[in-house]
């Protein structure tokens, strides 16, 4: 059995120790540190870009808030000038209808005065129609002219008859 | 010894280079170049699969960073947060047993770990430098560690003496467990490897076996190199820690 071959004892110690020292000075001064330093930066790295993304949700969540505020301002804004515009135009209206009713009430009595007057002529022109008429007729049916005086009389008795 | 056609001239030391310092043969021998082509392997491995030391990794820095994080879990759940200084030391014993068992499964290369003589120095160093920490850390109070708290004072003359043995055969165990496990795969993969041209056509079966038993080979070599270092970190732990 060659493991009990004492002669090979002492060169493979001697070579054991001598690659494990090499190993063990590779692996404490280069390797260790190099992956150690990786994944320490790593796991930094990880945990910034998680404080990063939790600042970025506040400020979204932040963001979020002032707009839905200013929304809601602008909506009581838009509301206030609704009512408001709907107030002053309400006013304008009652005050532009009760001036054009005043207007067309004034022109309505104008208008009555303007026909009574009318009226008053034309019945004041009426007995002079009247007697001319009656002069001419006469006139036809009598071949002369009648009196003036008596015609005057004839008519206001047959108007007077009329009204009557 | 053995002839050419034994299922022990695998583990045959060869000399490659003699060397001689002072009357101490320091010949470079197969084995001492498979420890040499670990080492190179080993740091080649991890030294090159961090270059581009990306923030996210590929596939092979992944593994190299794979194995530190598995090394550094296994120290912090045994030992702790203590357990930090003596990292780069536990790491190096896992990759130098590992690549050593598994650079030893390639065809027509050498286990230097299947040598109790090798096995037993590393078992030796660790034994000695773990007692000599516990010494430094805790003085005259370590002997305490052969007395276990709760125990009646008349069991321990019976205890004390069970528990000193038990201490004393740490390096023993550590060593053997891995060494034998090295030298009855290797010699079984070889008996039944010989059995496959003298069978002839039948020879199949037992190659089939070969092809199955070289896969358990290789879990093995992870296995046995994961056991002794996870042996070492308890050692360690009971060193820092004492019960």
């Amino acid at each position: 059995m060659p493991q009990l071959d004492f002669t090979t004892y002492v060169p493979q110690i001697i070579w054991l120790v001598i690659s494990f020292t090499a190993m063990f000075l590779v692996m404490w001064k280069v390797c260790v540190p190099r992956i150690g330093g990786a994944l320490e930066a790593r796991q930094k790295k990880i945990e910034q870009n998680l404080e990063r993304a939790a600042e970025l949700k506040a400020e979204a969540e932040a963001a979020i808030e002032a707009y839905e505020k200013a929304l809601a301002d602008a909506r009581a804004t838009a509301h206030e000038e609704i009512v408001k515009v709907q107030a002053d135009l309400k006013a304008k209206q009652d005050a532009e209808e009760s001036k054009l009713s005043q207007t067309l009430q004034a022109r309505i009595k104008e208008g009555e005065a303007t026909i009574d007057k009318a009226l008053q002529g034309a019945l004041a022109s009426l007995d002079t129609m009247a007697s001319d008429v009656a002069a001419a007729a006469c006139e036809r049916l009598t071949g002369e002219a009648p009196d003036a005086k008596a015609l005057e009389k004839a008519v206001a008795g047959a108007a007077k008859a009329r009204q009557a | 010894m053995a002839d050419k056609h034994s299922p022990l001239a695998q583990f045959e030391i060869k000399t490659l280079v003699p060397l001689d310092f002072g009357g101490i043969d320091a010949s470079f021998t197969n084995s001492a170049l498979m420890m040499v082509a670990t080492v190179v392997v080993v740091s080649a491995f991890l030294i090159l699969g961090m270059r581009r030391n990306a923030l996210v990794p590929g596939r092979w820095q992944s593994i190299a960073e794979l194995s530190y994080v598995f090394i550094a879990n296994l120290v912090k759940d045994t030992v702790g947060s203590e357990g930090r200084n003596y990292f780069p030391f536990i790491f190096t014993v896992f990759m130098f047993v590992l690549f050593g068992n598994l650079l030893g499964m390639v065809p027509y290369s050498f286990t230097f770990t299947s040598h109790i003589v090798v096995t037993f120095t590393m078992a030796a160093v660790i034994f000695v430098g773990v007692t000599l920490i516990a010494l430094a850390k805790h003085k005259m109070h370590f002997f305490s560690f052969f007395m276990p708290p709760g125990v009646p004072i008349l069991m321990a003359p019976l205890l004390i003496p069970i528990e000193i043995i038990s201490y004393l055969s740490r390096p023993i165990s550590l060593s053997v467990r891995l060494f034998a496990n090295m030298l009855a795969g290797h010699t079984l993969l070889k008996v039944f490897a010989g059995f496959i041209i003298s069978l002839g056509v039948f020879g199949v079966a037992p190659w089939l076996f070969v092809v199955a038993l070289t896969g358990l080979e290789i879990v093995i070599a992870f296995l046995q190199a994961f056991v002794f270092t996870i042996l070492t970190c308890l050692y360690l732990n009971d060193a820092l820690h004492l019960h």
